[in-house]
């Protein structure tokens, strides 16, 4: 299964970044190749209007199955990714990406 | 590190006063990122020295090269905002109607027409007089504060505090409930909530407080001016608990809180029974926060 | 005559000006006030009439129409504002971020973007006595507050005649939905408080106001609080100071709970009868 974190740095140590839309990276993990991708939205900051969608947009194209960040994406960017049926989990703003991977799996993490 | 907001829907509630109030409480500790852009009030009570200053670029903005111009008029065909106006022969945009949206440029037969991006403010870093930093902006007339500008000044702050290992970012919030306060919101671990028992408080805070929920972001009430109308006060408060929103504290209605900043002073330098109100609902937050 | 109300930023006492103002004036002649804070409207709660119309706003925003949609993705390639996304294999419209304008609609090469209505808020009209009260509404989480400001305005100007007097409460803040607001107003009032706060953002409201030449003088709210640097800032700037409404919390009070002040409050009746009086100079000397 396929992860995708919204992160701030590209390590499994970096923090995770709790905003979704304006995330800095992702960090997307396959468990099955135990191999870990790096996405870098950066960019993201010169858009004025419309970064959550735009980010989600992003994001689709990895074909994960769980997003793991901090709060949950605003309005726009949940209406993009409905249409993707990607697992949303929530409450991992604090934690490392390691940490955040652990709570998810330990069941600890909320549904958006 | 920990991302406080504050946030009111609509002015005057005092946001502003109580903020600044905290930061002076948190001291060297907490960062200030002011985000209230279109009235920034805060740097008037935190003496910032603006040490470094930077130019802000937000919003694109149509502009016609009269010497390419064939004056075919496709561009003035196009534009739903009638920004392109015929000016002494020339087609020329009002750059105060112009949204940027591009589509003049798209269809220019000889390319004549480009965007660029306008200058709408400048933003600051600078040390204020509790110890800390803070990361402000200023807006040129007419400009808008935008989810861009919010963003950059969140981010500024924040690589700010933790290359001083600052623990808490203090955000003076935007106001409203648009794209500039979606921004403020992004990222919190926890708002709170400035309010007043009238009738159009409890109307506002209602409107905002959805927003708050759909990020799913847990939130404190501190409703100002609490003994102003028991019975707003009552209503807002079965709001509150129904929405399991954390009553931070109630603060009486006293015009100390303006002859405090009169002076260039929060209310903790103030007034003695008033700091330790609002002291002790900066406790609570921190026990919340910091659990 | 157009008379518009605004202040640097929110709270200082604009809607409170604009509703006893407004009601007070039309104790003597036709008066309708148009609240164009459309994010946050509240004079609804000051001045109860009777509702006699109301309208749904609309914006244009397009519709993805799937059957000969070829996904090329012009769309995506041509709006500047992320209103319009691909994503696998799907348009996506995001109705909030659209300014409507009908770029990607236009050149599509199939035609599979048609603009449709979109419903952006509501606007309401209603009537006690002499007064009229016109406010529209913004649906929460829609982006763009300014059209929904135009078609208000628009309503009230071609809705009632020339003779009767307008009373716009614009926006706080100093940027387009206020400029909008005000940029057909022969007078503007504006609104501030005796405070530091007061006095920074009645700066950044004058450089507005005098950015789009118009006639403007000051009310000072709450007046008797905090300090004379807004009183030493005006005559400075030659800037007229109209009126004063004392610092009172029984103004609070009455304000908390939805009520008009200058009825049973003497000290704001005779402020609100100076502006008032200043207004009919105002249009004696202008012919407006
Ligand atoms: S960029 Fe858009 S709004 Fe500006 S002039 Fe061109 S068509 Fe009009
Ligand atoms: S479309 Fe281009 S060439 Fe034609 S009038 Fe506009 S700027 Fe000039
Ligand atoms: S431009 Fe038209 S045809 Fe191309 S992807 Fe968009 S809707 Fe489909
Ligand atoms: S009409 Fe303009 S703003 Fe709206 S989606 Fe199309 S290109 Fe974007």
């Amino acid at each position: 299964m396929k992860i995708i974190f919204t992160t701030k740095g590209t390590e499994w140590e970096s923090a995770m970044d709790p905003r979704f839309g304006r995330t800095e990276f992702f960090l997307i993990f396959d468990e099955e190749t135990d191999s870990v991708e790096v996405y870098d939205n950066r960019a993201i900051e010169n858009e004025a209007h419309g970064a959550g969608p735009k980010t989600a947009q992003k994001l689709t194209e990895y074909g994960a199955e769980v997003l793991i960040t901090g709060n949950g994406p605003g309005g726009n960017a949940a209406m993009a990714l409905q249409t993707t049926g990607i697992e949303i989990r929530v409450g991992a703003g604090d934690m490392t990406v390691r940490g955040a991977y652990e709570a998810y799996k330990a069941g600890k993490l909320k549904k958006a | 590190m920990k991302e406080i907001v504050v946030i009111s829907g609509k002015g005057g509630t005092g946001k502003t006063s109580i903020t600044a109030a905290f930061a002076v409480l948190g001291g060297s500790d907490v960062m200030v990122a002011d985000c209230d852009v279109d009235a920034a009030d805060m740097h008037l009570l935190m003496e910032p020295d603006r040490k470094i200053s930077e130019d802000f670029y937000s919003g694109e903005i149509a502009h016609i090269d009269q010497d390419l111009c064939t004056r075919c008029g496709k561009c003035q065909e196009v534009c739903r905002f009638d920004a392109i106006q015929i000016i002494d022969g020339e087609y020329t945009v009002d750059s105060l109607a112009c949204e940027g949206c591009g589509y003049c440029a798209r269809v220019c037969p000889v390319d004549a027409i480009t965007n660029s991006e306008q200058n709408v403010g400048k933003w600051f870093t600078s040390g204020i007089r509790t110890g800390s930093s803070m990361v402000h902006a200023s807006l040129n007339i007419g400009a808008e504060n935008s989810g861009k500008l919010v963003a950059k000044v969140k981010s500024e702050s924040k690589a700010l505090a933790e290359r001083l290992g600052k623990s808490v970012v203090l955000v003076d919030g935007s106001p409203g409930i648009g794209c500039p306060v979606v921004s403020s919101l992004s990222g919190a671990s926890f708002v709170v909530l400035v309010t007043e028992p009238t009738v159009s408080g409890l109307h506002d805070l209602k409107r905002v407080y959805e927003l708050v929920k759909k990020f799913g972001i847990k939130a404190g009430c501190i409703v100002n001016k609490a003994d102003l109308n028991a019975e707003v006060l009552d209503d807002m408060k079965r709001f509150l608990s129904a929405e399991d929103i954390v009553l931070l504290s109630e603060i009486p209605y006293d015009d100390k809180f303006t002859e405090a900043m009169t002076n260039g002073k929060t209310i903790v330098e103030w007034d003695g029974e008033l700091e330790s109100v609002v002291r002790g609902t900066w406790e609570k937050i921190q026990e919340i926060v910091r659990p | 005559m157009k008379i518009a109300i605004a202040s640097g930023k929110g709270g200082t006492g604009k809607t409170t000006l604009s509703t006893n103002l407004a009601a007070f004036m039309s104790e003597s002649g036709e008066v309708v006030l148009s609240d164009l804070d459309v994010e946050e409207p509240n004079s609804g709660l000051f001045i109860k009439g009777e509702l006699i119309h109301q309208e749904d706003k609309y914006k244009m925003i397009p519709e993805w129409d799937k059957s000969r949609c070829e996904l090329c993705g012009n769309c995506q390639a041509v709006c500047n504002y992320n209103a319009v996304l691909k994503m696998g294999n799907t348009i996506m419209v995001f109705p909030e971020l659209c300014h409507g304008c009908y770029a990607c609609s236009e050149l599509c090469p199939t035609g599979s973007l048609p603009m449709k209505q979109k419903k952006v808020g509501e606007l309401k009209s209603f009537r006690a006595d002499n007064l009229s009260l016109v406010e529209s509404k913004l649906i929460v989480g829609e982006e763009q507050a300014v059209p929904l400001i135009r078609q208000t305005i628009d309503f009230v100007n071609t809705h009632f005649s020339a003779h009767v007097t307008k009373i716009f409460d614009s926006p706080p803040g100093t940027a387009c939905p206020v400029i909008e607001a005000t940029k057909d107003a022969d007078l503007v009032i504006l609104v501030t408080e005796p405070t530091p706060f007061g006095l920074h953002d009645l700066r950044l409201a004058v450089e507005t106001i005098r950015q789009l030449e118009k006639e403007f003088v000051v009310v000072v709210n709450r007046h008797g609080i905090g300090d004379d640097r807004v009183d030493v800032y005006c005559s400075e700037e030659n800037i007229r100071v109209i009126a004063r409404i004392p610092n009172d919390r029984k103004i609070a009070e009455t304000y908390s709970r939805g009520e008009l002040l200058y009825p049973s409050m003497p000290s704001v009746r005779r402020a609100v009868e100076s502006i008032a009086n200043y207004i009919e100079e105002f249009r004696q000397e202008t012919g407006t």
